[in-house]
């Protein structure tokens, strides 16, 4: 077990087990630092406070709005609500959390105005929709490694694969496999139970699985056969 | 207990997870062992998974946070922020 210094700097394995996952469930000491000084008046500060959240507000909503510039206007929105609101955050949950939070509400209210949401399957905790989520049955896998991603059409065809999910499963993928947050997390990002981000994802990655295994193959490196070797 | 391929299948996100108990997880690497298939359907879910997750797949659009911290910078310079409450 991690044992960290408490207050006065004692090594305590009960109390650091706690910390541990309450550092997980709550807001950091440094964010909430942060913002005890904005809202002292150091205004300026809420600049390096909303950075590390720009790419999930952003996926977060370009998965939700399906148009970048959409996307973008309502990701403005959502940072100047975050600041007018900061007041208002408890430290209850991640700030991060909180943040994507508000995301989520200035998506759905994008989509009410539009008229083109089902509250029935965004907001629906447990998941009866049925469908195939059978795998593509692979006899063997050569690995594609991380560099191959210069080559720009594999990056597309992740991007295509991920567009074409269904919207409650792109939401899930897009917090918890792109911008790798925790299910805790994601669950409380998306207003759903933590066995429902499970679910979804576990269907999101079948169909990305099935849709993306037989193309990728074309893009496993080639074999090198060496002299001797059949 | 002996498991099949199907049920392996219903596993493989809380396997990649790291997200079952340790009895099912020592019976999948069992059948893991043995199944070519299980194992194929395993490493491409989670080199999808790996893939997905590299930054140069998914990036924002060129200027987004320049134009983002711009139209804060004047919401910022007009108004404060509410003094906290309680």
């Amino acid at each position: 077990m991690e044992l960290l210094p408490d207050r006065i700097g004692r090594l305590h394995p009960v109390r650091n087990a706690f910390q541990a996952f309450f550092r997980l469930t709550t807001a950091s000491q440094s964010d909430l630092d942060c913002i005890r000084r904005i809202l002292a008046g150091e205004k300026q500060l809420f600049h390096e406070l909303i950075r590390p959240c720009e790419k999930p507000i952003y996926f977060l909503l370009v998965s939700m709005l399906k148009s970048q510039a959409d996307a973008e206007d309502a990701a403005q929105e959502t940072a100047i609500k975050v600041y007018r609101n900061l007041h208002l955050f408890r430290g209850d949950s991640q700030f991060r959390t909180w943040v994507l939070s508000i995301a989520r509400n200035e998506g759905l209210a994008r989509l009410r105005k539009l008229g083109s949401l089902r509250e029935d399957s965004l907001d629906a905790d447990t998941d009866e929709q049925t469908g195939d989520y059978t795998p593509a049955v692979l006899t063997s896998w050569r690995e594609i490694p991380a560099e191959t991603l210069e080559r720009r059409e594999l990056g597309e065809m992740l991007r295509q694969a991920v567009e074409g999910l269904p919207e409650i499963y792109r939401n899930v993928v897009v917090l918890r496999d792109i911008e790798e947050m925790d299910i805790r997390e994601t669950a409380a990002a998306l207003g759903i139970s933590e066995a429902a981000v499970k679910v979804r994802l576990h269907r999101a990655r079948a169909l990305l699985q099935r849709e993306l295994a037989p193309k990728l193959k074309g893009f496993a490196p080639k074999r090198r056969w060496f002299w001797g070797r059949a | 207990m002996m498991i099949d391929c199907k049920h392996v299948w219903d596993q493989i996100s809380a396997y990649i997870d790291g997200d079952l108990d340790p009895s099912l997880r020592a019976e999948i690497d069992k059948h893991l062992e043995t199944c070519e298939i299980c194992s194929a359907v395993l490493d491409s879910t989670r080199n999808v998974v790996v893939l997905m997750a590299d930054d140069r797949v998914f990036e924002l659009p060129a200027g987004f946070s320049q134009r983002l911290h711009q139209r804060l910078d004047e919401e910022i310079t007009s108004n404060p922020p509410q003094a906290p409450t309680g």
